[in-house]
């Protein structure tokens, strides 16, 4: 009952400032709103007993990635008044009537399955076998041992994004 | 009412239904990344939903990879733009249709 | 038998544990939550006295003696002042946005509270309390959430004012903070790789385990987590951003009132939250000096939360000690110092202790 609640709460909470990210007039209140988004999202991974991930969450998207998308914005805001960088032709209407239909459509696919087959079986005895110490210990297990190759795979991708965004934004002095 | 998967499932649809939309009719490109990050996220939920479901964590794993591609993207993504606008002085995506005048 | 509702409790404390669950899973914890945040707000307020006085001294004076005997109640009179002075809103600005920025600053310090524990288990009125909020899993990594969390109120209090200089203030000192957040998450990553897990707890009792504190295992961490706490909560050295002779006041200029307090009331809870990660992480939060030898338990009278209590006033008082003493960093000084100096010395104590580790 209590996890229902939480759950609906959630959600509510997540596509309502979804919906208020792109609709938003102002480019920093979207940001403003994808901040809050991201940081229901993690209480919601808290509620799924992925505490790592839920700080992860916070650490690097709301507090590094939508950071640096604010600072873009209010570098851009320097040059220019905001009022330029509003978006003439919108569409709301055709906007929402698409978006209602695409999401019914998926609805209806997951309804559609969930009746069909009863209850996805669970495997008896854990996932794959590692043990249950603690979420962190498992992630950090799986990423250093059955997942190293993307691992580092990810580290050299981040170093290649670094000097590339250092690249690209530099003035030509 | 207890919540299975599916409940996460339609969660994580709308919120990428969501995204897609800011994707397709804004017109303002930092707005359309952040929807790209929307859109990023509702994948994570459905991942983390089904790591919790079958016990297992590899769906986490998968979810910080997201996480960490979803900053590389972003940090040259925004490289990008604020190159592009120091030529052009706009941000409008109808306008950043040539690269040449 | 139900003993809801009768008085049978008073007859024998363990009868309450009995039949009040509710007592232990709802209201200790709303309790600690209360105490724990009073307690915070009035050590804030009393920390602006604290370093008014101690600068003085430094500096052959008073400070303020008039209000109170040796203005103990001056912060009162600077809450009542604040509270009553003109709330002014920059023209144009954004109304909505230069009301958040101020809580947005305060509000990740306060939380940050919930999981450094004071000690590890007190007996009161019966029951047994752990004095932490909370025991989370990740709570070293929570701090540090928190703490990125609490950038954006910098950043937005530049852009809410709708004026030049606070808003390239604010991008300057965001910058500074997110710089010095990697040197400090790496030195995290050090103790967690000696400690073995990322609870504050569990970090502590690692401690006493060890038998030692870690401030003598990992001096190199132990320094630059000082200096990279000084460098996160803007304090001198670091403090460029908001100091009055630069950029005419930093991101703060237009601020006034209660809203400009909320500001430096939120940068002294950042102070005391990483005063305190110190403590619990280097000093070995409410354990005694030498814990593990048993010709210093006399030491034990001492209940550990007071041991806590000192070491982070130790801290403070150094804070507070090298505002006093040490002249401004430049920006770009302060920069470099982040990027070429703390963060390849924060890489190096991680493989050094990575290496030790696994030959240990």
């Amino acid at each position: 009952m209590l996890e229902a609640i939480v759950f609906y709460t959630l959600a509510a909470f997540v596509l309502g400032f979804g919906v208020l990210v792109i609709t938003a007039r102002n480019t920093v209140h979207s940001v403003l709103f994808l901040v809050a988004n991201f940081l229901c999202v993690a209480v919601m991974y808290v509620a799924l007993a992925a505490e790592f991930l839920a700080v992860i969450q916070v650490l690097v998207y709301a507090g590094g990635i939508v950071v640096l998308y604010l600072f873009v914005v209010m570098l851009v805001n320097l040059k220019a008044i905001p009022e330029a960088h509003m978006d003439p032709r919108r569409r709301s209407r055709l906007g929402f009537i698409v978006a209602s239909a695409i999401l019914l459509e998926v609805s209806a696919i997951l309804v559609y399955a969930a009746r069909r087959a009863d209850a996805m079986p669970l495997p008896a005895g854990g996932g794959d076998g590692t043990p249950m110490t603690g979420n962190t210990e498992i992630v950090g297990w799986l990423l250093y041992t059955d997942y190293l190759i993307p691992f580092e795979l990810a580290s050299m991708l981040l170093l290649v994004a670094m000097i590339g965004a250092i690249i690209l934004a530099r003035r030509e002095a | 009412m207890v919540i299975t998967p599916y409940h996460y499932l339609v969660l994580s649809a709308a919120l990428f239904t969501i995204g897609a939309m800011g994707v397709m009719l804004r017109r303002n490109i930092i707005i359309v990344f952040m929807s790209i990050e929307l859109m990023l996220n509702a994948v994570n939920i459905n991942l983390a939903a089904f790591s919790h479901y079958w016990q297992s964590a590899v769906g986490q794993v998968f979810a910080i990879f997201v996480i960490a591609v979803a900053a590389a993207e972003a940090a040259v993504g925004l490289g990008i733009i604020l190159a592009f606008f120091r030529n052009k002085d706009t941000l409008n995506v109808d306008e950043m249709s040539s690269l040449r005048w | 038998m139900h003993l809801h509702g009768t008085a049978l409790w008073t007859l024998h404390p363990a009868l309450c544990t009995l039949h009040y669950p509710m007592i232990e899973t709802y209201v200790i914890p709303l309790l600690k939550i209360l105490v724990l945040l009073n307690a915070v707000l009035v050590a804030v307020t009393y920390m602006v006295l604290l370093e008014r006085k101690v600068i003085a001294w430094v500096q052959v004076r008073l400070g303020p003696m008039r209000v109170g005997p040796h203005g103990v109640l001056q912060p009162i009179a600077d809450a009542i002042k604040l509270l009553l002075k003109e709330d002014i809103t920059p023209a144009r600005a954004d109304r909505f946005v230069f009301t958040l920025a101020p809580i947005v600053s305060m509000v990740p310090a306060l939380i940050a509270f919930a999981v450094i524990p004071f000690d590890s288990e007190i007996t009161l009125f019966g029951y047994r309390i752990a004095l932490f909020v909370a025991d989370v899993n990740v709570g070293l990594l929570y701090i540090v959430a928190a703490t990125s969390i609490s950038v954006y109120g910098i950043i937005l209090a530049g852009y809410a004012s709708n004026s030049k200089f606070p808003l390239l203030a604010g991008l300057r000192a965001s910058a500074q903070l997110i710089s010095y957040e990697i040197a400090i998450t790496m030195i995290l990553v050090s103790i967690v790789a000696t400690a073995g897990t990322l609870s504050m707890v569990g970090i502590v009792k690692a401690q006493l385990e060890a038998g030692v504190w870690y401030a003598f295992i990992q001096p190199v961490a132990f320094v630059t987590l000082f200096i990279g706490g000084l460098a996160e909560t803007n304090r001198a050295p670091f403090d460029l951003p908001e100091a009055e002779q630069e950029l005419t006041g930093g991101f703060h200029t237009e601020y006034s009132g209660m809203r400009f307090a909320l500001f430096f009331l939120a940068e002294y809870a950042n102070m005391i939250v990483v005063s305190a990660v110190a403590t619990t992480l280097f000093l070995g939060g409410w354990l005694r000096p030498f814990p593990n030898v048993e010709a210093l338990s006399f030491l034990g009278f001492v209940p550990g939360w007071m041991w806590f209590l000192l070491k982070t006033f130790v801290f403070l008082y150094v804070f507070i000690w090298i505002r006093a003493t040490l002249p401004r960093y430049r920006y770009d000084q302060l920069m470099r110092l982040g990027w070429k100096v703390l963060i390849p010395l924060a890489l190096a104590n991680l493989v050094v202790t990575g290496i030790v580790k696994v030959l240990l």
